[in-house]
């Protein structure tokens, strides 16, 4: 049986398509359960005063491991669980505060199918602040070639990330 | 004291070769999967739904992003005296070849086999190059690159961090 209705399929993408927008109004809460659920417990997550006074910053702000799992999401909403990340490198430009909303959007600038027949998607990724970019990735995430494959079934020389 | 030329041909000896083995303080584990997909509303069926986990990576698997998140030290142990920074080596670099500031230019994860609740993970971190000396709008400093390899109980890769920082002395005000 199979359970999962809808996964993004290879032929279905090309270079230039937009994926949605995610909007989210980051809050205090935000940025401390986002520390805390990455093992973060450095001051300047969770501690305002720690923050201004010896960072320099407005605020506390958001770490860069959950930011990861943002962009993460952001990707999976899209590939849907089939979707397997295999790369992704970050560049931090700013830092994202309680009172911000962030907006995640991304563009697919590659598409391919690598020798061991695995579907590759490649995107450009931001994160901006009132149009500022805040952190940019470049990911690479698999996603199946037809109904039926499955990028998470690739082991050893078969998954090429 | 060495030489800074003395300073630097020790630290290029070092590239390639594995520094600070350790092991994770603890087992991966479903609670801190749930939380961190918690904290950024992830609703990926994959870390839910136990049907779902099973029909497509035979079984529940940790968020690949989350690969760092087991290898955090407690904010507090029993009897601790230090503990590793996950980045030693840079500090390391910073310290032996006098650069006193120092900034990350570049971070990227590639993610291997799969990780799952019950696995105990191990790291490694290994310099791979470092740079002839370079003027840049920070100051005079050195790039450099190292690798954070992650694998779990059975040898199996399941990640490498890399990383390219920057350490430098500041250029002095005009």
């Amino acid at each position: 049986m199979t359970l999962v209705a809808s996964s993004v399929v290879l032929g279905d993408v090309e270079v230039g398509d937009r994926l949605p927008e995610l909007r989210y109004d980051v809050s205090a809460t935000t940025v401390v359960l986002g520390a805390l659920a990455s093992r973060d417990w450095r001051p300047m997550h969770h501690d305002k005063d720690f923050a201004v006074e010896r960072n320099g910053t407005k605020d506390i702000f958001l770490n860069t491991p959950n930011q990861a799992a943002w962009f993460e999401r952001y990707l999976t909403d899209w590939t849907g669980p089939y979707g397997r990340l295999g790369r992704v490198t970050f560049k931090m430009r700013g830092s994202v505060f309680p009172g911000d909303t962030m907006v995640i959007d991304g563009v697919v600038d590659g598409v391919e199918v690598d020798e061991a027949g695995c579907g590759w998607v490649s995107l450009a990724i931001s994160l901006t602040v009132d149009d500022d970019v805040k952190t940019t990735c470049a990911a690479r995430v698999a996603v199946p070639t037809a109904p039926g494959d499955n990028p998470w079934a690739r082991r050893g020389a078969a998954w090429q990330p | 004291m060495s030489t800074p030329e003395a300073a630097l041909a020790e630290m290029e000896a070092l590239i390639g070769v594995p520094q600070y083995e350790e092991e994770g303080e603890f087992p991966v584990e479903r609670g801190y999967i749930w939380t961190s997909c918690a904290s950024v509303e992830n609703g990926n069926p994959l870390y839910w739904d136990d049907a779902v986990a099973a029909e497509v990576t035979d079984g529940p698997v940790a968020p690949p992003s989350m690969i760092s998140v087991w290898f955090r030290p407690h904010h507090w142990a029993p009897g601790r005296v230090q503990q590793h920074l996950p980045l030693q080596i840079h500090f390391d670099l910073k310290a032996r070849l006098e650069l006193p500031e120092a900034v990350m230019t570049d971070n990227t994860v590639v993610f291997h086999e799969p990780v799952r609740p019950g696995d105990v993970l191990r790291t490694r971190q290994i310099l791979r190059s470092v740079s002839e000396l370079k003027e840049t709008k920070l100051g005079v400093g050195r790039f450099w690159v190292i690798d954070v390899e992650y694998e779990n109980q059975r040898g199996e890769l399941v990640g490498v961090e890399t990383y390219t920082g920057f350490g430098y002395r500041r250029k002095e005000a005009s």
